[in-house]
């Protein structure tokens, strides 16, 4: 394994020591092995390589990217659902990166997990008291007759019927569902949620209701949210600051005003001006940035700058020099050479173009969905390698 | 009911003069529980070289109003009735074999997922070549020319080679191009996209975006776009339908739409989205509540149970079924609000808030 890249504390930005949740230069890989007896591990999926950033008490830290650029599987390692490669996680003042699942059981009371697909999170076989309860089961530390009375509050909090406690989860609706796993992830009063695509498969007038609920216990409880998400908007609604990832590596990190109103990383511009404004008149009024192309693989990430493939301010030195993560402001970090000075929503100018890709990049593209294909061991489970469980080698 | 009559109020018969008109198309499907009113009552006209978006939550009856017009529903249990004017030709009511010849050759569908609409062991040209062949006498290596001609023209690099290659081995957006490109083989007059960017990322959703408006120019094709995202509707629709409850509660020109609104509906779907060209809000307004249940629609207005305007005009809202009501040429609203109250009550109270 070759480490290319650097953000390790010592590239001149502060880090706060006090901070609830410390994470220093994570790294997840997924190994890629080939042989059925012997096996050899031919490459890796490197899904999380190298992010650092901290999150203090009651805060929201905003993680966006695009499908594939390793957002959720940082929040797992982080909640150590998966382990980490390499890396630490220290959580309150705790360092939990080599913890095994006995060590981490005490410590799940406060740092709990909100899940993206509401029906596939609740146990179809449990009714909602058994679902929301099991905390305090798994915990032990109350009486049946306690748990009742706290799950009844719980349901009552997050806007449920307490009179619900007996149905079963298909009796609910997906807005109610995703409430049912918000009361389960805030039984144990946890000190920081990690919250994966939480509201994404809610329509418009739900995703709403959930938002606001999670705000409301944010203030109430001062619970600290890692929330993963693609959608922009939603993301600066809630967090306080911002962490843009690309390709395992996060490219920008800022708190939300800065990020949206002045971000510095080109790939932060292409992102807030693709996305499409609910208003007609203002396609004319503001400028997009198209990239070209789609995300590189993450088993073979482009030499240099990672987004180099796609940047529309590429140059020479970022195919071959690593940009490494400064602070530019205070509390703005950025991995990038040429860092952008112009506003997003600035006036309206042409379409941007990215570099369109060369011969050689679409053929090592394609070699390496062929590598996909392969056997992935260990607990591979981001959704491109099951799907393409039954692919047969082509090389 | 109060739905035979505006059934019978605005029917007209004969063939109309827009490319597709849909009047008073009625999807219900029978189950166990009772009946499923999927759509009830839906109107709308698409002219060639113009796109309709359909906007709607999970169970408005978006999806399967566009099945209903490709005829996917003739063959299932559910019972479809009003009419359905494709170029001056009637869609209900045609067996499958009568339609067949249409479906992929004068209209087309794009679907959300395009991992699942593609059959995993064909080659992405075998199944562009199948489908052009169906419709076109010629040898396959006629096909195949024109497969990569297709692939070309969705800006698939490398298509020659590509042509080969199978689903798996692209990714989400190049799926979606490939899935373009078959739709398009033929030269549809009528496209329908089902959630077209849905399951993709942001910038590449602006890529297919840009695309569909491209080829829209060059083939002078109808789209209807059905999306739940408004921002997708605002960027690439002429004219809106936004529906709920299985009817059309607005419709209306997309500036109609987004500038002066007139249903409670409309207003509280753009209040809850968090937008990126305001100000932060403290908080989402979320409308109150949950979709209904198709089986037990509520009496008076289907949407009255979560509506935070319903008391402005005493109790119509719960026992009378309001009609779709036109304000302006363009506009028609299905609300007891009176036009020109629901005009201050925008701009007064809404716009403010967004």
């Amino acid at each position: 394994m070759t480490i290319t890249t650097s953000t390790e504390s010592g590239t001149g930005v502060p880090l706060r020591s006090d901070a609830l949740l410390q994470v220093r230069d994570l790294r997840k890989h997924f190994p890629i092995s080939q042989g059925i007896v012997f096996q050899r591990q031919i490459g890796a999926v490197k899904a999380v390589d190298g992010i650092t950033f901290d999150v203090s008490n009651g805060e929201t830290l905003g993680l966006v990217g695009e499908s594939g650029c390793g957002k959720s599987t940082a929040g797992r390692t982080i909640a150590k659902l998966l382990e980490p490669t390499s890396g630490s996680v220290m959580f309150d003042g705790v360092d939990i990166t080599k913890h095994s699942r006995s060590q981490m059981r005490p410590l799940r009371s406060e740092l709990q997990m909100i899940f993206q697909d509401p029906f596939s999170s609740l146990n179809p076989r449990h009714t909602v008291g058994t679902i929301v309860g099991a905390p305090y089961r798994v915990q032990g530390k109350l009486s049946d007759k306690d748990i009742k009375a706290r799950v009844q509050g719980l349901l009552e909090r997050v806007g449920l019927n307490p009179e619900h406690y007996n149905r079963y989860p298909h009796e609910f609706s997906g807005g109610q569902r995703q409430r049912i796993g918000v009361a389960r992830a805030i039984a144990l009063q946890p000190k920081l949620i990690i919250c994966d695509e939480p509201v994404s498969a809610l329509d418009v007038s739900i995703q709403a209701q959930v938002v606001n609920l999670l705000e409301d216990l944010q203030a109430e409880f001062g619970i600290a949210y890692i929330f993963v998400a693609h959608d922009l908007s939603v993301v600066r609604h809630i967090s306080d600051r911002v962490a843009v990832m690309y390709l395992g590596q996060i490219m920008e990190l800022a708190d939300r005003d800065t990020l949206y109103s002045q971000p510095r990383h080109p790939y932060t511009h292409s992102l807030l001006s693709a996305v499409p404004l609910p208003d007609p008149d203002s396609g004319s009024r503001r400028e997009r940035i198209l990239l070209t192309g789609d995300l590189p693989s993450p088993i073979n990430p482009p030499a240099g700058c990672v987004f180099h493939t796609r940047c529309w301010k590429v140059e020479e030195r970022c195919k071959v020099e690593v940009p490494l993560v400064r602070e530019i402001s205070v509390g703005h970090q950025i991995a990038c050479h040429f860092p952008e000075e112009r506003p997003v929503f600035g006036q309206g100018g042409p379409t941007i173009h990215g570099p369109a890709p060369t011969e050689q990049e679409l053929d090592a593209e394609a070699h390496d969905r062929n590598l996909q294909g392969g056997h992935v061991t260990a607990e591979g489970n981001i959704a491109h390698e099951t799907e393409l469980g039954w692919q047969k080698r082509q090389d | 009911m109060t739905q035979t009559i505006d059934a019978s109020a605005s029917v007209p018969s004969g063939p109309p003069t827009s490319f597709l008109e849909v009047r008073d198309l009625r999807v219900t499907f029978p189950t166990d529980d009772g009946m499923v009113r999927s759509v009830d009552g839906l109107s709308f006209k698409v002219e060639r070289g113009k796109t309709m978006g359909i906007v709607g939550e999970s169970g408005s009856g978006k999806s399967v109003t566009s099945q209903a017009i490709l005829g996917l529903h003739n063959s299932t249990g559910a019972s479809v009735s009003g009419q359905i004017w494709l170029d001056g030709e009637e869609l209900v009511g045609k067996s499958s074999e009568e339609i067949r010849p249409l479906r992929g050759n004068k209209m087309a569908m794009i679907f959300q997922d395009p991992l699942s609409s593609l059959h995993p062991f064909y080659t992405i040209g075998d199944q562009i070549v199948e489908a052009y062949r169906v419709h076109n006498k010629v040898s396959k290596s006629v096909a195949k020319k024109r497969a990569v001609e297709m692939l070309d023209r969705v800006g698939i690099p490398n298509a020659g080679k590509r042509v080969d290659d199978y689903p798996h081995q692209f990714s989400g957006g190049m799926r979606q191009r490939v899935m373009i490109a078959m739709a398009l083989v033929c030269d549809p007059q009528l496209l329908i996209a089902d959630e077209p960017t849905t399951a993709l990322d942001v910038t590449v959703q602006a890529q297919i975006l840009d695309l569909m408006r491209d080829l829209q120019k060059e083939f002078n094709s109808a789209i209807i776009l059905i999306t739940h995202d408004l921002g997708v509707v605002a960027e690439i629709a002429d004219d809106v339908t936004v529906m709920y409850g299985g009817r059309a509660v607005e419709q209306g020109s997309v500036r109609d739409l987004f500038y002066s609104p007139q249903m409670p509906y409309t207003w509280g779907l753009l209040a809850s989205m968090p937008r990126l060209d305001r100000d932060r809000k403290g908080r989402l307004d979320p409308i109150p509540g949950n979709p209904p249940s198709l089986i037990n629609l509520p009496t008076g207005c289907v949407f009255s149970p979560r509506c935070v305007y319903r008391d402005r005009v005493g109790a119509a809202c719960v026992t009378d079924r309001p009609d779709l009501e036109s304000v302006s040429d363009t506009h028609r609203v299905r609300c007891h609000i009176p036009a020109e109250q629901s005009q201050r009550i925008w701009l007064d109270e809404v716009k403010p808030q967004l």
